[in-house]
């Protein structure tokens, strides 16, 4: 290696002039305190967060706890519906004001949900943008390129919403700056009655693997 | 302060040239236009130089005049040329008016013909007393008139405008790029007159006459107001692409609904929100790729039918103040299946103990139920149910239901 020598003390900036830290925009609570401590506060303003996991592991009560806490900060939210499970009732009782979610039902159509979020995440002004892709086949969200993941990530970070994708497996690897991974233990039965689900939420990519316990009540 | 604009037999003229100075006119009859003009001094100058601009203005030979009540220019503009009265001046300037200027009834008139009375100067001299006394209300208020002191408001006229632009083709048009100029030129038109008038629209209806064909109508409607022809062409197109025109376009019709423009303010510490303009394009971008009534936001009805909503256009007002909290512990979600998916259900103690359907198939280990639910039996579409929360073997928490009239199970959701 020719020029100059790096000191073993050599800063990153050195090393990669054109490195520059991601800017921090703020975070978005996600209104479970156990996740939030987790999370440093929150999701993170500008960047695109994966949450995976499988069926009745607390994904989208996760995720309404989520858009239930942004609503009421005001922030327009934006909830992209690749199943066309999105279920309002539901969304109505976590607190969340539905006359600020935009809801696209895009019936299965994977290709037309990432075009939307694309369109939605580019034009700007949302606070959380949500692709559930929860119910989507893993072979049709592994189809999806990271050049596509990257161009979700550079818009988040342009508009400064917080991109959260919901799916069973990590798709968006280094494009995500944070993946959370949801995990079943157990439901709670009581009587004749189911009163919730206990899950676990695991951060993947923290330097520091940590998990949280909550429980998502009926 | 008031000007009358007299010119027989021009009224859209007069209204025209009227519509410059002031958004307050009153049509007198088919010959003049009295409109307020208080405030104008200020642009224009002294009444005389306001005067002379209205002359040069409107066009054609007008009698002006300027005063300080509606019914003293009316009168005023029968003199010829340009009339400004000054304050406290009215009865001497319009004193050698002819009587029959003044209106009333018939039996009044004659009574005045027969007195000697020939114009607004001898009535006004007469002793107001003695008008009461032999003429009763109507000579006093003639009276009034004749000396200038008219108190009566104006009745302005209303506005009929329709923002409407209409282009005939020399011939058919079959492509959608070369019709988009056409529209182009036609929304530039009508946002240019609405914005003249500080105007917007939120519903823009295109009507196109087709060869051998019938009419075809597209609707935009816009939860906003907005006043951006670019935007408008762009919706325009995508409503066109998605639903074409079944044969070529013989002529273009747009209208245009008027509405006030839009003002909000917004706060420094309010959280950011999508540009109306700019979402409504973005909008009608996805409406066009997943179809209508798939976008937007979703409202509740007010019923106990599960799944029951409606679809409204996506238009966040300001910050609500919810009365419900924020629950403490997040709330356990319902994934849907739309259509809720077909299964086979086999029942054992009366309890499901297996389930086999496209969504879900295996054991059950836990059930509990049923919960029946019904309505609607007062419509054409009653449902009636029993609700099951099971978990298969695999983990999965379900929502299962059986019709009671058709016997017939299916998977609504699942638990996540």
């Amino acid at each position: 290696m020719g020029g100059a020598t790096l000191s073993k003390t050599a800063t990153l900036r050195e090393i990669a002039p054109g490195f520059r830290k991601r800017e921090e925009r703020g975070r978005l609570s996600t209104g479970i305190s156990a996740v939030d401590r987790l999370t440093d506060g929150g999701i993170a303003r500008g960047t695109l967060t994966e949450i995976c996991g499988p069926v009745s592991s607390g994904r989208t009560s996760f995720l309404f706890a989520l858009l239930s806490r942004a609503t009421r900060q005001g922030e327009c939210c934006a909830w992209i519906d690749a199943s066309g499970s999105f279920d309002p009732a539901s969304a109505f009782a976590a607190g969340a004001d539905l006359s600020r979610v935009l809801w696209v039902n895009c019936d299965g159509n994977t290709e037309h949900a990432l075009k939307a979020v694309d369109l939605l995440t580019q034009g700007g002004g949302f606070g959380l943008v949500v692709l559930d892709m929860a119910d989507t086949p893993e072979r049709e969200v592994r189809r999806i390129s990271l050049a596509s993941w990257f161009r979700l990530r550079h818009a988040a970070e342009r508009t400064g919403a917080a991109l959260v994708v919901a799916e069973t497996k990590i798709s968006a690897r280094s494009c995500s700056a944070m993946q959370i991974e949801m995990k079943r233990k157990r439901p709670v039965w009581v009587g004749k009655l189911l009163r919730g689900i206990r899950a676990e939420a695991e951060s993947q990519k923290h330097y520091r693997a940590q998990s949280a316990e909550f429980t998502a009540v009926v | 302060m008031f000007a009358c604009i007299y010119a027989p037999g021009n009224l859209p003229l007069l209204i025209e040239c009227a519509r410059f100075f002031s958004p307050h006119i009153e049509e007198i009859g088919e010959d003049a236009v009295v409109f307020d003009v208080r405030g104008l001094t200020s642009l224009y100058g002294p009444p005389a130089l306001l005067a002379r601009e209205m002359d040069r203005r409107v066009g054609v030979t007008a009698n002006i005049a300027i005063a300080g009540n509606p019914d003293a220019a009316i009168h005023a503009a029968r003199l010829r040329g340009i009339t400004v009265i000054e304050a406290g001046r009215e009865a001497e300037a319009l004193a050698r008016l002819p009587l029959n200027l003044l209106g009333g009834s018939a039996e009044t008139a004659e009574l005045l013909d027969l007195w000697g009375i020939r114009s607004f100067g001898e009535f006004a001299k007469l002793p107001p007393l003695g008008v009461a006394a032999r003429l009763g209300d109507e000579g006093v208020y003639l009276q009034s008139l004749a000396r200038g002191e008219g108190r009566r408001q104006l009745r302005p006229i209303e506005d009929a405008l329709r923002f409407e632009e209409v282009m005939e083709l020399e011939y058919p048009v079959e492509l959608l790029e070369p019709l988009s100029f056409i529209l182009g030129r036609l929304l530039n038109e009508v946002c240019r007159r609405l914005g003249a008038r500080s105007l917007a629209t939120n519903e823009i209806r295109l009507r196109l006459t087709l060869e051998n064909a019938p009419e075809h109508l597209t609707v935009l409607r816009l939860p906003v107001p907005m006043l951006d022809a670019a935007a408008f062409l762009k919706m325009l197109l995508l409503e066109l692409n998605g639903r074409p025109p079944a044969a070529a376009v013989l002529k273009a019709a747009l209208v245009a609904e008027q509405v006030r423009p839009r003002r909000t303010q917004q706060g420094l510490f309010v959280a950011m929100s999508p540009e109306p303009e700019k979402l409504e394009l973005t909008i009608a971008r996805i409406r066009h790729l997943t179809g209508p009534d798939k976008v937007g936001t979703a409202e509740l009805v007010d019923t106990h039918r599960p799944d029951s909503f409606r679809m409204q256009a996506f238009a966040p007002g300001a910050v609500k103040m919810l009365k419900r909290e924020c629950a403490e512990e997040p709330r356990l979600a319902l994934r849907r299946f739309r259509p809720a998916k077909y299964a086979q259900v086999i029942v054992a103690q009366e309890r499901p103990v297996r389930i086999s359907s496209p969504a879900v198939s295996g054991p059950v280990v836990m059930a509990k139920g049923p919960w029946r639910t019904s309505g609607d039996w007062w419509r054409v579409s009653p449902w009636k149910r029993d609700e099951w929360d099971v978990e298969t073997v695999a983990g999965g928490l379900y929502r299962l239901y059986q019709e009671i009239d058709s016997r017939r199970w299916f998977v609504e959701g699942s638990y996540d």
